[in-house]
């Protein structure tokens, strides 16, 4: 979909040896991307079938089929219709939505560490959220606005801070955390608020949780998933550009304002659908990067890769968290303890490299 | 230390603001008796503090002394352990809590309570000091990887990560016994409501030797504060120096923790206000950040009893949401090499 961004040579260099072999990189490596995309896009429809069919009970294959399709099946229609579809379709929404949010930050950021979880714009939603549902007892439409409002207003306020002279990663990074910080608290000033201290609602919003997911909460989200998407990806090649820095990005004929303006809001309302429904799902806005990035490899857009990660990550996850462990997680303390190695591994390699983050 | 332009206030401006210490934390000690979720009359707070507890009244002021008595040892601890940190460090960003200490204290009970069937106080203690002293070379190791060293924000980077790693796996092992959640909240936010003094008894001897070892690195924290070749040249062993500061400050963090959770900020905030008030002499500095910390500490326990009236909100919310702006303001003011 997207090419690096390669300076179109004078057409009397055609001939040069260089190109050819250019244009063979460019085609492998979108074959490579193609081949990556499919396999992740079946991955992702596996998972997703399988977490119709298995559970507590086990249904057959062609059940769960006429279930989806509207028809009623005795059993199947409940357990798979009102409880495990309307799971199984915001794990794959709201997984994709923070992947592609995610790795949107990372690469306008330049800095794997800079996803929307990490800098606390997620926590910002889901305070949001959290504050909205359950102190003010809002509407799915109230609930989602104020959560992107304070997604926003995370983002600049961190953004804002952390600019001295330009901003640096490690500076914004650590900003993000101590605000993050501060969010958290304030989630669990409102849980303590609450009627009796909930622990499994107060999970929701600090770790993320998918437990009696409704319609009405998956409505919202995919919705959005569907309009803010194309918005992102019709950026991509902006987007490539400015990794290249902003002048660079300018001198190629980028509106470096509007594109960042864009992706923002673009990405920072995905996070905000998406966390509303389900909560900050940990980690995944932050690992789906990087992981789409090892197995597509470099010079490509991340974007679909990243966000089909994220969608297998949280279907994953979901499962692992609901019956491989004996007792039932939610999905967020599954991918938080992934995640959160990771996280440490990351640091660890780029103090080795001798970087400054 | 950035304030270095203040390096030590006249003997009168500090011996005034010591009295002032000394003033606030006896007006929030009897704050913290006198608040709480059911209101007491004054009179009634007096009677407790003299040992009455006839009446309904006097029975829940009663109920707070101990409490608040835990509050002042566990700031005190904190805000003394932040003090240390940052003086062995040289790091404005050390902080039991941002260092990821007070969380790996946590895992360690966590882990212990879950696994190992662990129940006696002063097992509790050990494990706790035990997951300190882990996760603080840990972190340290990790920070101070590759070009540059240990600089504060890739130390307080290195501990944030190690932090959120932690409090993952604390939740993991907490959520599937749902039976004790309840108790286990303690190790997850950080409270000093269960407080007895019965508890505070078999963490008081732990608190007294940390208490003890960091007071007495005073003199040497000085000399570390003038880099490690001038320390060396003074006559310090500067790597025994070091170690036994930093084993001082692990065993109050441990300490703290293994009776009142993870508590964050205290010693990053406090630390850096007395600096502004008396100077960066440690002599000085050490003392009166404990001084400061139990206030502080004792003092966010009251907000968080009067402002969710009848609800509770555990102190460790309350100093997150005073320490991270603090937090941030000290990192916006550090110098980094551009990208």
């Amino acid at each position: 979909m997207s090419a690096p961004v390669v300076t179109r040579p004078p057409a009397g260099e055609a001939a040069s040896p260089t190109v050819p072999a250019v244009r063979r990189g460019r085609v492998r490596r979108a074959s490579r991307r193609r081949l990556v995309v499919l396999t992740l896009a079946v991955l992702v429809a596996a998972g997703f079938v399988v977490s119709l069919m298995f559970g507590q009970t086990t249904y057959p294959f062609d059940d769960v089929v006429r279930v989806v399709f509207g028809e009623r099946v005795p059993g199947a229609s409940f357990t798979v219709g009102r409880l495990r579809l309307p799971r199984a379709v915001l794990a794959v929404v709201a997984g994709f939505s923070f992947g592609l949010a995610g790795v949107t930050f990372q690469t306008m950021l330049r800095n794997p560490l800079a996803s929307p979880d990490v800098i606390g714009i997620s926590s910002g939603a889901s305070a949001a959220a959290a504050i909205a549902i359950v102190t003010l007892s809002l509407g799915e439409t109230a609930v989602s606005v104020l959560a992107i409002a304070a997604g926003l207003g995370v983002a600049l306020l961190v953004y804002g801070l952390a600019f001295k002279d330009g901003v640096v990663g490690t500076r914004l990074i650590l900003i993000g955390i101590g605000i993050a910080a501060m969010l958290d608290s304030v989630i669990q000033y409102v849980m303590s608020q609450a009627a009796e201290w909930d622990f499994q609602e107060a999970m929701r919003w600090l770790t993320g949780s998918l437990n009696g997911t409704t319609w009405e909460q998956v409505l919202p989200a995919a919705v959005a998933l569907a309009v803010l998407s194309p918005v992102l990806l019709t950026q991509s090649r902006n987007l490539s550009a400015l990794q290249l820095g902003e002048d660079t990005a300018a001198a190629l004929g980028v509106r470096v304002e509007r594109t960042r303006i864009t992706v923002i809001v673009a990405a920072v309302g995905l996070i905000a659908f998406a966390t509303s429904a389900c909560g900050p799902i940990a980690f995944v806005a932050f690992l789906s990067g990087p992981i789409a990035a090892r197995i597509v490899g470099p010079g490509t857009s991340l974007l679909v890769p990243a966000g089909l990660v994220g969608s297998l990550l949280v279907l994953v996850a979901d499962f692992t968290g609901q019956y491989a462990l004996g007792t039932r997680f939610p999905v967020g303390v599954v991918t938080g303890v992934l995640g959160a190695p990771y996280l440490v591994y990351l640091i660890i390699r780029t103090n080795r490299a001798g970087g400054s983050l | 230390m950035p304030d270095a332009a203040v390096v030590r206030r006249p003997a009168r401006v500090r011996t005034l603001w010591l009295l002032v210490a000394v003033a606030v934390l006896a007006a929030v000690m009897i704050a913290s008796v006198a608040f709480g979720s059911r209101s007491v009359a004054w009179s009634d707070v007096w009677a407790a503090l003299g040992g009455a507890d006839g009446t309904l009244e006097q029975a829940a002021a009663a109920k707070r002394i101990p409490r608040t008595v835990l509050a002042v040892l566990v700031g005190g601890a904190l805000g003394l352990a932040g003090a240390v940190m940052q003086g062995v460090t040289r790091n404005p960003l050390a902080d039991p809590g941002v260092l990821g200490v007070n969380m790996g204290a946590s895992l360690a009970v966590v882990v212990a309570v879950a696994f190992f069937g662990l129940t006696s106080a002063t097992g509790y203690i050990w494990t706790a000091m035990l997951g300190a002293a882990v996760s603080a070379v840990f972190v340290h190791t990790v920070g101070s990887l590759g070009r540059g060293g240990a600089t504060p924000l890739k130390l307080a980077l290195a501990g944030a990560a190690t932090s959120a790693a932690f409090a993952s796996l604390v939740t993991a092992v907490i959520l599937p016994r749902n039976d004790v959640t309840g108790s286990f909240k303690l190790w997850q936010i950080g409270g000093v409501g269960g407080a007895s003094f019965d508890r505070i008894g078999q963490v008081l001897p732990f608190l007294a030797v940390g208490f003890v070892i960091c007071l007495l690195s005073a003199r040497a924290l000085n000399s570390l504060a003038l880099g490690d070749e001038l320390a060396a040249g003074l006559g310090e062993r500067v790597a025994v120096v070091r170690a036994t500061a930093a084993l001082g400050s692990v065993i109050l963090c441990g300490a703290s923790t293994a009776i009142a959770g993870p508590i964050g900020f205290v010693g990053l905030v406090v630390p850096h206000a007395c600096r502004l008030l008396i100077g960066v002499d440690h002599r000085w500095l050490l003392p009166f950040s404990a001084l400061l910390g139990g206030s502080l500490l004792t003092a966010a326990d009251v907000i968080g009893r009067v402002v969710a009236r009848p609800a509770e909100v555990d102190v460790g919310i309350v100093t997150a949401l005073i320490g991270a702006p603090f937090f941030i303001y000290i990192v916006r003011r550090q110098k980094v090499r551009a990208l």
